[in-house]
């Protein structure tokens, strides 16, 4: 705006720019990201299985994990799980004799995240495979299948292309919620940004630029699963 | 577990959650009025609208709700002040513009995002109507504007209604981000609690409640508004 000028020479790499500080917080939030969509898709996965084949306990603690997470906002357990997560471990840790830890922010995070995204991802898996027909699974069955091999063979992969919509969806929500991250003090892409433009009083450009880095985040991210849906969908009917 | 904290803050409290009520049903209000023209122009207006309200509403479900908020809050917050120094005359005139309440910018935030999605989904609803009841209202000599109030709009809305029932808990969830632009919502009342009391999880815990609570209010309410509607399907 009025400080065009000098804003390329702000944002570019370097001990004068900032493009390094909000470069770094771009991967910073990627691998938070990334780290905690996988950890909430293993969650889910057990989660989806426990769902629907566990006894009436392991059921029901599921279904109050779901229920629970899904009906509280992202915000309030981000900053409820950070601390009480940190505080509760170095408390144990404390109790079988083993000093206090820092523990990794990082770590923290991804932990954090995971744990939302395992309710989410959870019930998006388990509505997938619930709509494989049942006949496949008999089928297996009477081949003489194990549990194990049903698995691997039949319940992934005919699951796996009504999962990938929700799946996907997860993962925009997932890069989206990093930036919470920021409000427990961690530097991802959002914390970065604020400082960047708090220390040059240039927010506008500074939002600007990491909305835009975010932007491309997603439309990439679409593109791959575009792809992904299609790929496993391969062999499948056309869908109306 | 120490709770004598709650009856000194139950008013702050209070009406952190009567702002929290507030915003929500305001951002509902206007990003529903702006999300039908998106969702409209996206399926039937000319190419440059087309263009213009499908990139608005991939901007900002591609983008999270947070940065928005800063982007609006310490952005344009801070080019009012900015262009009020270079004409003093701004600066007596609008002096309220410069002096906003992050409230407003909360809930233009809340609003637009609201609308981004909404966009998107009363496009869906738009499409999802037959061809045919459009075709018939023609013919009977409706007019466009006609077409869309007495026939379009409403059973797109009646299609998409679960949808948007849902998107309007997924509102009220994301309005604690708020609280980072200094609006006193229920969050923001329950972070003054933390910090004066220095108890850590009993606000929080207490604030959980009531998000749940509320959310499963809205949800059974929603439940019932749905049930009451007939559909034939």
């Amino acid at each position: 705006m009025f400080l065009a000028a000098s804003f390329w020479e702000l944002i570019s790499l370097g001990p004068k720019g900032y493009g390094d500080e909000l470069l770094w917080g771009a991967l910073r939030t990627l691998q938070i990201a990334v780290f905690a969509y996988i950890l909430g898709i293993v969650i889910g996965f057990f989660g989806a299985i426990a769902k629907l084949n566990g006894g009436f306990v392991i059921r029901s603690v599921f279904e109050v994990y779901t229920t629970v997470i899904r009906a509280i906002p992202s915000l309030v357990l981000i900053l409820l799980l950070y601390y009480a997560g940190t505080d509760g471990l170095n408390q144990i840790l404390q109790s079988i004799g083993i000093g206090p830890i820092e523990i990794n922010g990082l770590v923290a995070a991804i932990c954090v995240l995971g744990f939302l995204q395992g309710a989410y991802s959870t019930e998006v898996i388990r509505a997938a495979i619930k709509s494989v027909p049942v006949g496949q699974f008999e089928a297996a069955r009477a081949f003489g299948m194990s549990a194990f091999q049903m698995l691997r063979r039949i319940t992934f992969p005919a699951m796996l292309p009504n999962a990938i919509p929700g799946l996907s969806n997860l993962w925009l929500v997932c890069t989206k919620e990093t930036v919470l991250i920021s409000v427990v003090g961690f530097t991802e892409l959002a914390l970065a940004t604020r400082q960047a433009a708090g220390n040059t009083k240039m927010y506008f450009s500074f939002y600007f630029a990491s909305l835009l880095l975010f932007w491309l985040l997603s439309e990439v991210s679409g593109l791959f699963f575009t792809w992904a849906e299609k790929r496993v969908r391969r062999g499948q009917p056309e869908l109306a | 577990m120490v709770w004598d904290w709650l009856p000194k803050y139950a008013p702050l409290l209070l009406h952190g959650l009567w702002l929290t009520i507030l915003l929500l049903v305001l951002s509902v209000v206007f990003g529903f009025i702006l999300a039908v023209p998106l969702g409209l122009a996206q399926v039937s207006g000319p190419a440059p609208l087309k263009f213009g309200a499908n990139l608005f509403c991939r901007f900002i479900r591609g983008t999270p709700l947070l940065l928005q908020l800063y982007i609006l809050y310490y952005g344009l917050g801070s080019l009012f002040p900015q262009i009020g120094l270079a004409y003093p005359s701004f600066k007596t005139e609008f002096q309220w513009l410069i002096r906003l309440d992050g409230f407003y910018y909360a809930l233009l935030a809340l609003s637009l995002n609201f609308a981004g999605y909404e966009g998107e989904v009363m496009r869906g609803g738009f499409l999802s109507v037959p061809k045919g009841e459009i075709e018939a209202a023609r013919a009977f000599g409706m007019n466009p504007s006609k077409v869309l109030w007495r026939v379009w709009f409403p059973r797109a809305v009646r299609n998409v209604l679960p949808t948007l029932n849902g998107e309007v808990i997924i509102q009220l969830l994301s309005t604690p981000v708020v609280f980072t632009v200094t609006v006193m919502d229920l969050m923001g009342a329950l972070y003054k609690v933390r910090q004066d009391t220095y108890r850590i999880y009993e606000p929080l815990l207490f604030g959980a409640a009531i998000y749940m609570i509320l959310t499963f209010a809205m949800t059974y309410a929603f439940k019932r508004i749905e049930n009451r509607i007939p559909q034939r399907r």
